[in-house]
């Protein structure tokens, strides 16, 4: 019983050092979005305000043209 | 698809702008930076805004040539987005030059030319309004719309090249490094321009719906008037 505690123990000793062995690194690597200086968040903001501006100005043209035909 | 199929090119050019813009390598120019970006954004304003007074140019000389409501009102309209185009332009140039010229305003002469030809600009829609005669607001606006394109032209490209400036392609480049066509290099034309037909284009959808409302508006009062 006492062995088999002391090998659980030294196993979670393990997994705790192996943890604070990766857990800095899993922040400096950024990864998708997050690589690059974060640059790709501000892509994706432009990209969503530009997505809004083209959905607007295009049920606009479609208004318009509903208009044009009644 | 045959009416819309550059409606569809405009979105794809600038939704490939708005991204290629942020991320493609940038050449080191001075001290420019990554400010060297704006390129994508604030030159393609000016491209559209020559572009659109150039339309209203021909639609005032149609006009003159043939005195259709028609041509009168495609020129004004035009002109209406060329300058909403220059005062965006106006306005991120002055953004720039804050950080990279050092003030937002230096007197550069591309600078005082663009905003004499806004004013310039202005004034037509002043001319256009003062008069209640629609012929003859017509005529003489067209008139004055050609002179004001004939003044605007040598203020901001002519002008500019023959003195001393900041921006580049002026006389002596003191104080920025700046880039002719020879220092854009080959990856940023990739987005140039596609940015600047996609800016064109964009000016020219707004300026069409606008266009469509006001032909609209005009038959319901010419209907009303009918019955």
């Amino acid at each position: 019983m006492k062995k088999l505690i002391l090998s659980i123990q030294s196993l979670l000793l393990g997994l705790s050092i192996y943890a604070q062995d990766i857990a800095p690194q899993t922040e400096r690597v950024a990864t998708g979005l997050r690589s690059d200086a974060k640059i790709y968040v501000v892509v994706a903001v432009l990209v969503t305000i530009l997505a809004g501006l083209f959905v607007y100005i295009v049920r606009l043209d479609k208004k318009i043209s509903r208009m044009e035909k009644s | 698809m045959r009416g819309y199929w550059w409606k569809i090119l405009t979105i794809v050019l600038l939704t490939y702008t708005f991204i290629a813009g942020f991320l493609i390598p940038v050449p080191d120019v001075g001290n420019l930076e990554q400010t060297i970006r704006n390129l994508f954004f604030h030159v393609p304003m000016w491209f559209g805004q020559l572009t659109l007074i150039t339309v209203s140019l021909v639609y005032s000389i149609l006009y003159l040539r043939k005195p259709e409501a028609r041509h009168d009102i495609y020129a004004s309209e035009f002109a209406k987005t060329g300058i909403v185009f220059g005062m965006l332009g106006l306005v991120t140039g002055m953004i720039w030059a804050n950080y990279t010229w050092g003030a937002p305003w230096n007197n550069d002469p591309k600078q005082l030319g663009a905003a004499i030809a806004l004013l310039i600009y202005l004034a037509y829609f002043i001319l256009r309004n003062s008069m209640t005669d629609i012929d003859k607001r017509a005529r003489v606006s067209a008139v004055y719309n050609i002179f004001a394109y004939f003044i605007y032209v040598p203020m901001i490209m002519v002008l500019p090249r023959m003195v001393e400036s900041l921006h580049p392609g002026g006389k002596g480049v003191e104080g920025n490094p700046g880039f002719g066509g020879q220092d854009l290099d080959a990856t940023m034309r990739t987005v140039f321009w596609p940015a600047v037909i996609g800016w064109i284009l964009l000016g020219i959808w707004i300026t069409t719906l606008r266009l469509r409302l006001q032909l609209l508006e005009e038959k319901k009062t010419y209907t009303s008037l009918a019955s």
